[in-house]
Protein backbone atom coordinates (compact mmCIF):
# COMPACT_ATOMS: atom_id res chain seq x y z
CA UNK A 1 0.00 0.00 0.00
CA UNK A 2 1.15 3.60 -1.23
CA UNK A 3 1.45 5.96 1.05
CA UNK A 4 -1.45 8.41 0.22
CA UNK A 5 -3.89 5.41 0.28
CA UNK A 6 -2.66 4.47 3.49
CA UNK A 7 -2.97 7.89 4.86
CA UNK A 8 -6.04 8.75 3.26
CA UNK A 9 -8.01 5.36 4.63
CA UNK A 10 -6.44 5.91 8.36
CA UNK A 11 -8.17 9.93 8.02
CA UNK A 12 -11.33 8.67 7.41
CA UNK A 13 -10.86 5.78 10.10
CA UNK A 14 -9.69 8.41 12.59
CA UNK A 15 -12.57 10.73 11.28
CA UNK A 16 -15.74 8.10 11.39
CA UNK A 17 -14.36 7.64 15.49
CA UNK A 18 -14.24 10.88 15.80
CA UNK A 19 -17.57 11.90 15.29
CA UNK A 20 -18.61 8.96 16.94
CA UNK A 21 -16.90 10.73 20.32
CA UNK A 22 -18.40 14.02 18.94
CA UNK A 23 -22.22 12.21 19.66
CA UNK A 24 -21.04 10.91 22.61
CA UNK A 25 -18.96 14.40 24.36
CA UNK A 26 -21.79 16.65 22.72
CA UNK A 27 -23.67 15.31 25.66
CA UNK A 28 -21.24 14.95 28.49
CA UNK A 29 -20.06 18.44 27.76
CA UNK A 30 -24.02 20.32 28.34
CA UNK A 31 -24.35 17.95 31.05
CA UNK A 32 -21.42 18.92 32.86
CA UNK A 33 -21.61 22.76 31.87
CA UNK A 34 -25.50 22.61 32.96
CA UNK A 35 -25.71 20.04 35.90
CA UNK A 36 -21.78 20.49 36.77
CA UNK A 37 -21.29 16.73 37.01
CA UNK A 38 -19.22 14.15 35.26
CA UNK A 39 -21.95 11.95 33.97
CA UNK A 40 -19.65 8.52 34.44
CA UNK A 41 -22.59 6.44 33.30
CA UNK A 42 -22.65 7.70 29.51
CA UNK A 43 -20.47 5.26 28.41
CA UNK A 44 -23.29 2.98 29.34
CA UNK A 45 -25.43 5.07 27.69
CA UNK A 46 -23.60 4.57 24.32
CA UNK A 47 -23.52 0.57 25.04
CA UNK A 48 -27.34 0.70 25.97
CA UNK A 49 -27.50 1.97 22.55
CA UNK A 50 -25.38 -0.67 20.94
CA UNK A 51 -27.87 -3.59 22.75
CA UNK A 52 -31.06 -1.61 22.31
CA UNK A 53 -29.97 -0.87 17.94
CA UNK A 54 -29.28 -4.98 18.43
CA UNK A 55 -32.30 -5.95 19.35
CA UNK A 56 -34.37 -3.63 17.53
CA UNK A 57 -32.92 -4.71 14.44
CA UNK A 58 -33.57 -8.38 15.48
CA UNK A 59 -37.12 -7.58 16.38
CA UNK A 60 -37.84 -5.46 13.19
CA UNK A 61 -35.59 -6.88 10.67
CA UNK A 62 -34.74 -2.76 9.96
CA UNK A 63 -31.37 -0.95 10.78
CA UNK A 64 -32.81 2.52 9.90
CA UNK A 65 -36.10 1.88 12.60
CA UNK A 66 -33.26 0.75 15.18
CA UNK A 67 -31.53 4.20 14.51
CA UNK A 68 -34.72 5.76 15.23
CA UNK A 69 -36.10 4.18 18.08
CA UNK A 70 -32.51 2.94 20.19
CA UNK A 71 -31.89 6.79 21.28
CA UNK A 72 -35.26 7.02 22.14
CA UNK A 73 -35.32 4.46 24.44
CA UNK A 74 -31.95 5.43 26.39
CA UNK A 75 -32.95 9.08 26.40
CA UNK A 76 -35.97 7.90 28.08
CA UNK A 77 -34.16 5.74 30.70
CA UNK A 78 -31.45 8.97 30.96
CA UNK A 79 -35.04 10.88 32.02
CA UNK A 80 -36.15 8.78 34.39
CA UNK A 81 -32.60 8.18 36.27
CA UNK A 82 -32.03 12.24 36.41
CA UNK A 83 -36.17 12.55 37.50
CA UNK A 84 -36.05 9.49 40.18
CA UNK A 85 -32.47 9.76 41.10
CA UNK A 86 -30.55 12.45 40.44
CA UNK A 87 -33.20 15.49 41.40
CA UNK A 88 -33.00 14.51 45.11
CA UNK A 89 -29.21 14.90 45.16
CA UNK A 90 -28.76 18.92 43.80
CA UNK A 91 -28.97 20.24 47.23
CA UNK A 92 -26.15 17.89 48.07
CA UNK A 93 -22.21 18.50 47.06
CA UNK A 94 -21.70 17.50 43.11
CA UNK A 95 -19.58 14.31 44.09
CA UNK A 96 -22.68 12.42 45.19
CA UNK A 97 -24.19 12.82 42.10
CA UNK A 98 -21.18 11.47 40.21
CA UNK A 99 -20.80 8.75 42.76
CA UNK A 100 -24.31 7.70 41.81
CA UNK A 101 -23.92 8.03 38.00
CA UNK A 102 -20.63 5.59 38.61
CA UNK A 103 -23.21 2.94 40.55
CA UNK A 104 -25.19 2.82 37.62
CA UNK A 105 -21.89 1.57 35.17
CA UNK A 106 -22.45 -2.11 37.27
CA UNK A 107 -26.02 -1.73 36.60
CA UNK A 108 -26.00 -1.58 33.51
CA UNK A 109 -23.16 -3.90 32.57
CA UNK A 110 -25.14 -6.63 34.29
CA UNK A 111 -28.67 -6.29 33.38
CA UNK A 112 -27.14 -5.90 29.95
CA UNK A 113 -24.62 -9.50 30.68
CA UNK A 114 -27.92 -10.55 32.21
CA UNK A 115 -30.00 -9.92 28.73
CA UNK A 116 -27.43 -10.60 25.92
CA UNK A 117 -25.22 -12.65 27.01
CA UNK A 118 -21.34 -11.37 27.83
CA UNK A 119 -19.87 -12.47 24.76
CA UNK A 120 -19.25 -10.05 21.55
CA UNK A 121 -22.26 -9.57 19.73
CA UNK A 122 -21.61 -8.42 15.86
CA UNK A 123 -24.28 -5.88 14.51
CA UNK A 124 -24.65 -6.17 10.54
CA UNK A 125 -24.40 -3.10 9.18
CA UNK A 126 -27.25 -1.86 6.82
CA UNK A 127 -27.75 -3.31 2.97
CA UNK A 128 -27.53 -0.26 1.61
CA UNK A 129 -24.13 0.60 3.24
CA UNK A 130 -22.71 -3.15 2.99
CA UNK A 131 -20.18 -2.67 0.09
CA UNK A 132 -16.88 -0.59 -0.05
CA UNK A 133 -16.13 2.19 -2.43
CA UNK A 134 -12.52 3.23 -3.50
CA UNK A 135 -11.41 6.26 -2.81
CA UNK A 136 -8.34 8.26 -3.83
CA UNK A 137 -6.97 4.78 -4.36
CA UNK A 138 -8.06 3.58 -0.77
CA UNK A 139 -10.78 1.29 -0.10
CA UNK A 140 -13.02 2.39 2.07
CA UNK A 141 -16.36 0.15 3.74
CA UNK A 142 -19.15 2.27 2.34
CA UNK A 143 -20.71 2.22 5.93
CA UNK A 144 -17.88 4.83 7.48
CA UNK A 145 -18.86 7.25 4.91
CA UNK A 146 -21.93 7.15 5.94
CA UNK A 147 -21.33 7.29 9.99
CA UNK A 148 -19.12 10.31 9.14
CA UNK A 149 -21.76 12.23 6.65
CA UNK A 150 -24.42 11.47 9.66
CA UNK A 151 -21.94 12.04 12.35
CA UNK A 152 -21.40 15.96 10.32
CA UNK A 153 -25.04 16.51 9.84
CA UNK A 154 -25.74 16.00 13.20
CA UNK A 155 -23.25 18.89 14.33
CA UNK A 156 -25.27 21.16 11.86
CA UNK A 157 -28.47 20.29 13.59
CA UNK A 158 -27.22 20.47 16.90
CA UNK A 159 -25.31 23.51 16.27
CA UNK A 160 -28.74 25.07 14.59
CA UNK A 161 -30.65 23.78 17.65
CA UNK A 162 -28.64 25.73 20.47
CA UNK A 163 -27.54 28.64 18.57
CA UNK A 164 -30.62 29.48 16.65
CA UNK A 165 -33.51 28.43 18.62
CA UNK A 166 -35.39 29.62 21.48
CA UNK A 167 -34.88 26.01 23.04
CA UNK A 168 -31.16 26.65 22.13
CA UNK A 169 -31.09 29.64 23.99
CA UNK A 170 -32.32 28.72 27.18
CA UNK A 171 -29.55 25.61 27.31
CA UNK A 172 -26.59 28.01 26.86
CA UNK A 173 -28.14 30.28 29.43
CA UNK A 174 -28.66 27.02 31.75
CA UNK A 175 -24.93 26.48 31.16
CA UNK A 176 -23.90 29.85 32.20
CA UNK A 177 -25.47 30.15 35.29
CA UNK A 178 -28.46 28.15 35.96
CA UNK A 179 -29.61 30.02 39.07
CA UNK A 180 -30.10 33.45 37.21
CA UNK A 181 -32.02 30.98 33.81
CA UNK A 182 -34.53 29.89 36.74
CA UNK A 183 -35.00 33.24 38.14
CA UNK A 184 -35.89 34.56 34.27
CA UNK A 185 -39.00 32.77 34.98
CA UNK A 186 -37.18 29.39 32.95
CA UNK A 187 -38.84 25.63 34.24
CA UNK A 188 -35.33 24.69 34.79
CA UNK A 189 -35.88 21.60 36.25
CA UNK A 190 -37.78 20.30 32.83
CA UNK A 191 -34.62 21.88 31.00
CA UNK A 192 -32.10 19.73 32.91
CA UNK A 193 -34.16 16.30 32.86
CA UNK A 194 -34.02 17.22 28.80
CA UNK A 195 -30.53 17.94 28.53
CA UNK A 196 -30.00 14.70 30.61
CA UNK A 197 -32.26 12.79 28.72
CA UNK A 198 -31.24 14.63 25.23
CA UNK A 199 -27.04 13.52 26.28
CA UNK A 200 -28.13 9.87 27.11
CA UNK A 201 -30.12 9.64 23.39
CA UNK A 202 -26.95 10.96 21.75
CA UNK A 203 -24.82 8.28 23.45
CA UNK A 204 -27.32 5.94 22.35
CA UNK A 205 -27.47 7.22 18.86
CA UNK A 206 -23.48 6.99 19.10
CA UNK A 207 -23.42 3.72 20.09
CA UNK A 208 -26.17 2.36 17.84
CA UNK A 209 -24.09 3.59 14.29
CA UNK A 210 -21.23 2.26 15.98
CA UNK A 211 -22.55 -1.44 16.08
CA UNK A 212 -21.57 -2.15 13.02
CA UNK A 213 -18.03 -1.16 13.33
CA UNK A 214 -16.90 -1.84 16.62
CA UNK A 215 -19.62 -4.56 17.55
CA UNK A 216 -21.34 -4.83 21.02
CA UNK A 217 -19.89 -6.05 24.22
CA UNK A 218 -20.68 -5.16 27.65
CA UNK A 219 -17.91 -3.23 28.66
CA UNK A 220 -17.61 -1.17 25.40
CA UNK A 221 -18.65 1.56 28.04
CA UNK A 222 -16.23 1.98 30.21
CA UNK A 223 -13.59 1.86 27.47
CA UNK A 224 -15.13 4.94 25.16
CA UNK A 225 -15.82 7.03 28.74
CA UNK A 226 -12.08 7.83 28.62
CA UNK A 227 -11.67 9.36 24.76
CA UNK A 228 -15.06 11.05 25.54
CA UNK A 229 -13.80 12.61 28.59
CA UNK A 230 -10.32 13.85 27.45
CA UNK A 231 -12.28 14.95 24.09
CA UNK A 232 -14.07 17.29 26.81
CA UNK A 233 -11.37 18.67 28.67
CA UNK A 234 -9.41 19.10 25.49
CA UNK A 235 -12.38 21.30 23.64
CA UNK A 236 -13.44 22.98 26.98
CA UNK A 237 -16.03 22.06 29.37
CA UNK A 238 -19.51 23.30 28.44
CA UNK A 239 -18.99 24.02 24.45
CA UNK A 240 -20.46 22.39 21.85
CA UNK A 241 -17.46 24.00 19.48
CA UNK A 242 -14.98 22.70 21.93
CA UNK A 243 -16.89 18.97 21.39
CA UNK A 244 -16.39 19.02 17.72
CA UNK A 245 -12.82 20.08 17.64
CA UNK A 246 -11.96 18.28 20.39
CA UNK A 247 -13.62 15.25 19.18
CA UNK A 248 -12.01 15.64 15.45
CA UNK A 249 -8.56 15.63 17.23
CA UNK A 250 -9.15 12.93 19.88
CA UNK A 251 -10.05 10.97 17.05
CA UNK A 252 -7.47 11.43 14.41
CA UNK A 253 -4.70 11.36 16.97
CA UNK A 254 -5.69 8.28 18.39
CA UNK A 255 -5.93 6.23 14.80
CA UNK A 256 -2.55 7.89 13.64
CA UNK A 257 -1.46 6.60 17.15
CA UNK A 258 -2.52 3.11 16.20
CA UNK A 259 -0.89 3.02 12.88
CA UNK A 260 2.34 4.78 13.54
CA UNK A 261 3.17 4.06 17.29
CA UNK A 262 1.79 0.81 17.62
CA UNK A 263 3.56 0.14 20.83
CA UNK A 264 2.45 3.46 22.50
CA UNK A 265 -0.77 3.99 20.54
CA UNK A 266 -3.01 4.49 23.64
CA UNK A 267 -0.68 7.03 24.89
CA UNK A 268 -1.01 9.37 22.61
CA UNK A 269 -4.07 10.80 23.38
CA UNK A 270 -2.88 11.53 26.86
CA UNK A 271 0.06 13.36 24.99
CA UNK A 272 -2.50 15.39 23.38
CA UNK A 273 -4.53 16.32 26.58
CA UNK A 274 -1.16 17.58 28.29
CA UNK A 275 0.27 19.44 25.54
CA UNK A 276 -3.00 21.28 25.02
CA UNK A 277 -3.55 21.98 29.12
CA UNK A 278 -0.42 22.76 29.21
CA UNK A 279 -0.82 25.94 26.50
CA UNK A 280 -4.21 26.49 27.33
CA UNK A 281 -5.99 25.37 30.62
CA UNK A 282 -9.50 25.66 30.10
CA UNK A 283 -9.54 23.93 26.87
CA UNK A 284 -9.94 25.10 23.01
CA UNK A 285 -13.28 26.49 23.45
CA UNK A 286 -13.77 26.67 27.04
CA UNK A 287 -14.85 29.47 29.52
CA UNK A 288 -11.82 30.75 31.16
CA UNK A 289 -11.78 29.03 34.47
CA UNK A 290 -13.14 30.81 37.77
CA UNK B 1 -8.24 6.18 75.08
CA UNK B 2 -7.53 3.06 76.83
CA UNK B 3 -10.05 1.53 75.76
CA UNK B 4 -10.14 2.20 72.28
CA UNK B 5 -6.28 1.00 72.47
CA UNK B 6 -7.86 -2.03 74.22
CA UNK B 7 -9.54 -2.89 71.50
CA UNK B 8 -7.49 -2.04 68.79
CA UNK B 9 -4.75 -4.79 70.25
CA UNK B 10 -7.46 -6.94 70.87
CA UNK B 11 -9.19 -6.75 67.17
CA UNK B 12 -5.42 -7.09 66.05
CA UNK B 13 -5.12 -10.79 68.16
CA UNK B 14 -8.03 -11.99 67.18
CA UNK B 15 -7.06 -11.05 63.43
CA UNK B 16 -3.83 -12.54 63.88
CA UNK B 17 -5.07 -15.75 65.45
CA UNK B 18 -7.78 -16.52 62.89
CA UNK B 19 -5.93 -18.84 60.95
CA UNK B 20 -5.73 -21.26 63.99
CA UNK B 21 -9.23 -22.04 63.84
CA UNK B 22 -10.75 -21.15 60.47
CA UNK B 23 -10.27 -23.01 56.81
CA UNK B 24 -8.37 -21.74 54.37
CA UNK B 25 -10.99 -20.02 51.95
CA UNK B 26 -11.99 -17.59 55.11
CA UNK B 27 -8.52 -16.97 55.93
CA UNK B 28 -8.11 -16.10 52.52
CA UNK B 29 -11.29 -13.29 52.39
CA UNK B 30 -9.46 -12.14 55.63
CA UNK B 31 -6.30 -11.43 53.52
CA UNK B 32 -7.89 -9.77 50.86
CA UNK B 33 -10.20 -8.06 53.33
CA UNK B 34 -6.95 -6.21 55.28
CA UNK B 35 -4.70 -5.26 51.28
CA UNK B 36 -8.20 -3.53 50.08
CA UNK B 37 -8.60 -1.81 53.56
CA UNK B 38 -5.01 -0.55 53.83
CA UNK B 39 -6.10 0.73 50.30
CA UNK B 40 -9.29 1.74 51.32
CA UNK B 41 -7.94 3.51 54.31
CA UNK B 42 -5.24 5.28 51.98
CA UNK B 43 -8.07 7.04 50.08
CA UNK B 44 -10.08 7.92 53.13
CA UNK B 45 -7.50 9.99 54.26
CA UNK B 46 -7.90 12.33 50.90
CA UNK B 47 -11.23 11.97 50.54
CA UNK B 48 -12.83 11.83 53.77
CA UNK B 49 -10.22 14.19 55.70
CA UNK B 50 -8.36 16.34 52.63
CA UNK B 51 -11.98 16.79 51.28
CA UNK B 52 -10.09 15.38 47.79
CA UNK B 53 -12.05 12.85 45.74
CA UNK B 54 -9.30 11.15 43.67
CA UNK B 55 -10.75 8.92 40.73
CA UNK B 56 -7.17 7.95 39.91
CA UNK B 57 -6.69 6.24 43.23
CA UNK B 58 -5.58 2.62 41.44
CA UNK B 59 -2.39 4.45 40.15
CA UNK B 60 -0.19 4.43 43.25
CA UNK B 61 -1.68 0.55 43.81
CA UNK B 62 -0.59 -0.34 40.86
CA UNK B 63 2.71 1.08 40.51
CA UNK B 64 3.51 -0.57 43.73
CA UNK B 65 2.35 -3.78 42.61
CA UNK B 66 4.30 -3.75 39.69
CA UNK B 67 7.73 -2.37 41.31
CA UNK B 68 6.64 -5.23 43.70
CA UNK B 69 6.53 -7.39 40.63
CA UNK B 70 9.60 -6.14 39.21
CA UNK B 71 11.67 -6.34 42.22
CA UNK B 72 10.61 -9.59 43.53
CA UNK B 73 11.53 -11.64 40.79
CA UNK B 74 15.20 -10.14 40.87
CA UNK B 75 15.65 -10.10 44.60
CA UNK B 76 12.80 -11.22 47.07
CA UNK B 77 13.74 -9.42 50.17
CA UNK B 78 12.14 -6.12 52.51
CA UNK B 79 13.71 -3.84 50.12
CA UNK B 80 12.11 -5.14 47.16
CA UNK B 81 8.44 -6.11 49.06
CA UNK B 82 7.82 -2.94 50.93
CA UNK B 83 10.77 0.16 50.20
CA UNK B 84 10.83 0.38 47.08
CA UNK B 85 7.35 -0.24 46.18
CA UNK B 86 6.41 2.57 48.44
CA UNK B 87 8.93 5.19 47.45
CA UNK B 88 8.34 4.70 43.60
CA UNK B 89 4.41 5.12 44.36
CA UNK B 90 5.27 8.03 46.60
CA UNK B 91 7.20 9.66 43.43
CA UNK B 92 4.28 9.67 41.20
CA UNK B 93 1.83 10.73 43.71
CA UNK B 94 3.86 13.43 43.64
CA UNK B 95 4.33 14.05 40.12
CA UNK B 96 0.69 13.46 39.46
CA UNK B 97 -0.53 15.63 42.65
CA UNK B 98 1.67 18.43 41.60
CA UNK B 99 -0.33 18.74 38.71
CA UNK B 100 -3.61 18.01 40.11
CA UNK B 101 -3.91 19.81 43.54
CA UNK B 102 -3.80 22.88 41.43
CA UNK B 103 -7.67 22.21 40.80
CA UNK B 104 -10.45 20.74 42.37
CA UNK B 105 -14.01 19.19 42.89
CA UNK B 106 -14.67 17.63 39.28
CA UNK B 107 -11.76 18.66 37.61
CA UNK B 108 -9.58 16.69 39.80
CA UNK B 109 -11.86 13.83 39.76
CA UNK B 110 -11.18 14.10 35.98
CA UNK B 111 -7.61 15.05 36.06
CA UNK B 112 -6.71 11.84 38.64
CA UNK B 113 -8.72 9.53 36.35
CA UNK B 114 -7.04 10.83 33.40
CA UNK B 115 -3.71 10.24 34.80
CA UNK B 116 -4.35 6.52 36.31
CA UNK B 117 -5.52 5.74 32.81
CA UNK B 118 -2.14 6.98 31.31
CA UNK B 119 -0.86 4.23 33.46
CA UNK B 120 -3.29 1.53 32.56
CA UNK B 121 -2.08 2.64 28.80
CA UNK B 122 1.72 2.32 29.44
CA UNK B 123 1.00 -1.14 31.24
CA UNK B 124 -1.03 -2.76 28.84
CA UNK B 125 1.11 -2.11 26.21
CA UNK B 126 4.78 -2.31 27.37
CA UNK B 127 6.11 -5.63 26.92
CA UNK B 128 8.79 -4.94 29.60
CA UNK B 129 5.74 -5.26 32.22
CA UNK B 130 3.99 -8.46 30.57
CA UNK B 131 1.59 -5.99 28.32
CA UNK B 132 -1.91 -7.21 28.87
CA UNK B 133 -0.87 -10.25 30.64
CA UNK B 134 0.73 -8.51 33.54
CA UNK B 135 4.10 -10.44 35.64
CA UNK B 136 2.85 -13.74 36.94
CA UNK B 137 4.72 -16.12 39.10
CA UNK B 138 6.00 -13.68 41.46
CA UNK B 139 7.71 -15.24 44.67
CA UNK B 140 6.85 -14.14 48.53
CA UNK B 141 9.54 -12.31 49.88
CA UNK B 142 11.88 -13.19 53.04
CA UNK B 143 12.05 -10.40 55.33
CA UNK B 144 13.81 -10.69 58.58
CA UNK B 145 14.82 -14.41 58.46
CA UNK B 146 10.89 -15.55 57.88
CA UNK B 147 10.18 -16.88 55.02
CA UNK B 148 6.46 -15.42 53.81
CA UNK B 149 6.36 -18.00 51.83
CA UNK B 150 4.68 -19.92 54.35
CA UNK B 151 0.89 -19.31 55.21
CA UNK B 152 1.29 -18.00 58.94
CA UNK B 153 3.79 -16.04 58.54
CA UNK B 154 2.40 -14.47 55.33
CA UNK B 155 -1.02 -13.72 57.35
CA UNK B 156 1.05 -12.36 60.41
CA UNK B 157 3.09 -9.99 58.08
CA UNK B 158 -0.57 -8.66 56.33
CA UNK B 159 -1.63 -8.43 60.07
CA UNK B 160 1.07 -6.30 60.83
CA UNK B 161 1.00 -4.32 58.36
CA UNK B 162 -2.27 -3.58 58.21
CA UNK B 163 -2.64 -2.42 62.11
CA UNK B 164 0.77 -0.30 61.47
CA UNK B 165 -1.16 1.52 58.23
CA UNK B 166 -3.92 2.07 60.46
CA UNK B 167 -1.78 3.28 63.29
CA UNK B 168 0.36 6.00 60.67
CA UNK B 169 -2.90 7.21 59.71
CA UNK B 170 -4.64 7.59 62.48
CA UNK B 171 -1.86 9.71 63.62
CA UNK B 172 -1.44 11.41 60.85
CA UNK B 173 -5.03 12.78 61.20
CA UNK B 174 -5.30 13.54 64.62
CA UNK B 175 -2.11 15.61 64.44
CA UNK B 176 -1.75 19.26 63.74
CA UNK B 177 -1.39 18.45 59.74
CA UNK B 178 -4.93 16.12 59.90
CA UNK B 179 -6.95 19.44 61.51
CA UNK B 180 -5.72 21.44 59.12
CA UNK B 181 -6.48 19.15 55.96
CA UNK B 182 -9.85 18.90 57.84
CA UNK B 183 -9.95 22.83 58.07
CA UNK B 184 -8.91 22.84 53.90
CA UNK B 185 -11.76 20.43 53.67
CA UNK B 186 -14.60 22.68 55.50
CA UNK B 187 -13.31 26.04 54.33
CA UNK B 188 -10.40 26.18 51.82
CA UNK B 189 -10.43 29.88 50.96
CA UNK B 190 -10.70 30.73 54.42
CA UNK B 191 -7.58 28.28 55.50
CA UNK B 192 -5.38 30.01 52.96
CA UNK B 193 -6.23 33.51 54.35
CA UNK B 194 -5.67 32.37 57.50
CA UNK B 195 -2.04 31.91 56.30
CA UNK B 196 -1.63 27.78 55.53
CA UNK B 197 0.28 27.02 52.74
CA UNK B 198 -2.60 24.57 51.40
CA UNK B 199 -1.94 23.54 48.43
CA UNK B 200 1.17 22.01 50.32
CA UNK B 201 -0.63 20.76 52.90
CA UNK B 202 -2.58 18.90 50.03
CA UNK B 203 0.41 17.70 48.08
CA UNK B 204 1.66 16.00 51.08
CA UNK B 205 -1.58 14.39 51.58
CA UNK B 206 -1.78 12.99 48.26
CA UNK B 207 1.73 11.57 48.15
CA UNK B 208 1.26 9.99 52.21
CA UNK B 209 -2.01 8.56 50.55
CA UNK B 210 0.27 7.20 47.35
CA UNK B 211 2.46 5.51 49.60
CA UNK B 212 0.16 3.97 51.52
CA UNK B 213 -1.65 2.86 48.45
CA UNK B 214 1.65 1.37 46.79
CA UNK B 215 2.17 -0.64 49.91
CA UNK B 216 -1.04 -2.07 49.53
CA UNK B 217 -0.86 -2.70 45.89
CA UNK B 218 2.52 -4.53 46.44
CA UNK B 219 1.15 -7.14 48.95
CA UNK B 220 -1.61 -7.44 46.67
CA UNK B 221 1.13 -8.58 43.72
CA UNK B 222 2.42 -10.83 46.92
CA UNK B 223 -1.27 -12.04 48.01
CA UNK B 224 -1.66 -13.57 44.29
CA UNK B 225 1.67 -13.87 43.41
CA UNK B 226 1.03 -11.54 39.67
CA UNK B 227 -0.14 -8.52 38.74
CA UNK B 228 -2.12 -7.38 35.71
CA UNK B 229 -3.06 -3.67 33.76
CA UNK B 230 -6.55 -3.97 35.82
CA UNK B 231 -4.91 -2.99 39.13
CA UNK B 232 -4.76 0.37 36.68
CA UNK B 233 -7.90 0.63 35.66
CA UNK B 234 -10.61 3.43 36.12
CA UNK B 235 -12.99 0.77 37.22
CA UNK B 236 -10.37 -0.29 40.44
CA UNK B 237 -10.00 3.45 41.97
CA UNK B 238 -13.89 3.12 41.75
CA UNK B 239 -14.32 0.19 43.61
CA UNK B 240 -11.73 1.82 46.30
CA UNK B 241 -14.08 4.80 46.10
CA UNK B 242 -17.17 2.67 46.52
CA UNK B 243 -15.31 0.74 49.74
CA UNK B 244 -14.98 4.08 51.46
CA UNK B 245 -18.40 5.60 50.94
CA UNK B 246 -20.08 2.46 51.91
CA UNK B 247 -18.34 2.48 55.23
CA UNK B 248 -18.51 6.16 55.72
CA UNK B 249 -15.74 8.78 54.94
CA UNK B 250 -13.93 10.43 56.82
CA UNK B 251 -13.69 7.26 59.42
CA UNK B 252 -10.76 5.04 59.32
CA UNK B 253 -12.12 2.52 60.88
CA UNK B 254 -15.38 2.97 57.93
CA UNK B 255 -12.79 2.81 55.04
CA UNK B 256 -11.83 -0.75 56.22
CA UNK B 257 -15.05 -1.56 57.14
CA UNK B 258 -16.27 -0.69 54.05
CA UNK B 259 -13.37 -3.24 52.02
CA UNK B 260 -14.99 -6.01 54.65
CA UNK B 261 -18.38 -5.35 53.40
CA UNK B 262 -17.65 -4.82 49.74
CA UNK B 263 -15.45 -8.25 50.08
CA UNK B 264 -17.75 -10.30 51.78
CA UNK B 265 -20.97 -9.12 49.94
CA UNK B 266 -19.16 -10.30 47.16
CA UNK B 267 -18.52 -13.55 47.93
CA UNK B 268 -21.77 -13.99 49.44
CA UNK B 269 -23.92 -12.76 46.60
CA UNK B 270 -21.39 -14.52 43.73
CA UNK B 271 -22.46 -18.11 45.70
CA UNK B 272 -25.64 -17.47 45.24
CA UNK B 273 -26.22 -15.86 42.56
CA UNK B 274 -24.09 -14.62 39.19
CA UNK B 275 -25.65 -11.00 39.36
CA UNK B 276 -23.07 -9.63 41.73
CA UNK B 277 -22.06 -6.78 39.44
CA UNK B 278 -26.11 -5.66 39.67
CA UNK B 279 -26.53 -6.51 42.94
CA UNK B 280 -22.88 -3.98 43.90
CA UNK B 281 -24.38 -1.33 41.85
CA UNK B 282 -27.85 -1.40 43.77
CA UNK B 283 -26.47 -1.44 46.96
CA UNK B 284 -24.27 1.31 46.20
CA UNK B 285 -26.85 3.41 44.37
CA UNK B 286 -29.08 2.86 47.25
CA UNK B 287 -26.18 4.03 50.05
CA UNK B 288 -25.90 7.63 47.99
CA UNK B 289 -29.57 8.12 48.24
CA UNK B 290 -29.90 7.08 51.56
CA UNK B 291 -27.03 6.80 53.53
CA UNK B 292 -24.22 9.16 52.04
CA UNK B 293 -22.65 8.43 55.80
CA UNK B 294 -22.03 4.66 54.66
CA UNK B 295 -22.33 2.13 57.57
CA UNK B 296 -20.61 4.03 59.85
CA UNK B 297 -22.86 7.23 59.70
CA UNK B 298 -26.13 5.01 59.36
CA UNK B 299 -24.66 3.71 62.67
CA UNK B 300 -23.85 6.89 64.52
CA UNK B 301 -26.92 9.04 63.16
CA UNK B 302 -26.69 11.86 61.57
CA UNK B 303 -25.72 14.09 64.79
CA UNK B 304 -22.74 11.94 66.08
CA UNK B 305 -21.38 12.04 62.01
CA UNK B 306 -18.28 14.58 62.60
CA UNK B 307 -17.36 13.13 65.64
Amino acid sequence: MSFVPDFFAQALNGLSYGVLLFLLSVGLTLIFGMLDIVNLAHGSFYMLGAYAGLALIAGTGSFWLALALAPLVVGGIGAVIERSCLRPLYRRPALDQVLLTFGFIYLFGDVVKWIFGGRIRSIPSPDLFSGSVTVLGATVPSYRLFVIAFGLGMAVVLWLLIERTRLGAIVRAGVFDAEMTAGMGINIDRVFTGVFAGGAALAGLSGVIAGPIQSAYPPMGAGILIPALIVVVVGGLGSLKGSLAGSLIIGQAETFGKAWFPGASMLIIYVVMALILLFRPRGLFGRPLR
Amino acid sequence: MIFRAAAFAALVIVLAAVPLFAGAYPVKLLEEILIWGIFAMSLDLLMGYAGMVSFGHSAFFGVGGYLAALLLKSAPGAASALLLPALGAGLCALAIGFFSIRVSGVYFIMLTLAFSQMFYAVAFQAAWLGAEDGIVGVPRPIILGADLGRPMSFHLYLVALCALAALVLWRVVRSPFGHVLRGIHENEARMQAVGYPVNRYKLLAFVIAGIIAGVAGSLYTQFVGSITPDAFFWTASGEVLLMVIIGGTGTLGGAALGAAAFILLQSLVSSYTERWMLILGLTFILFVLFAPGGIVGALRGRIGLRA
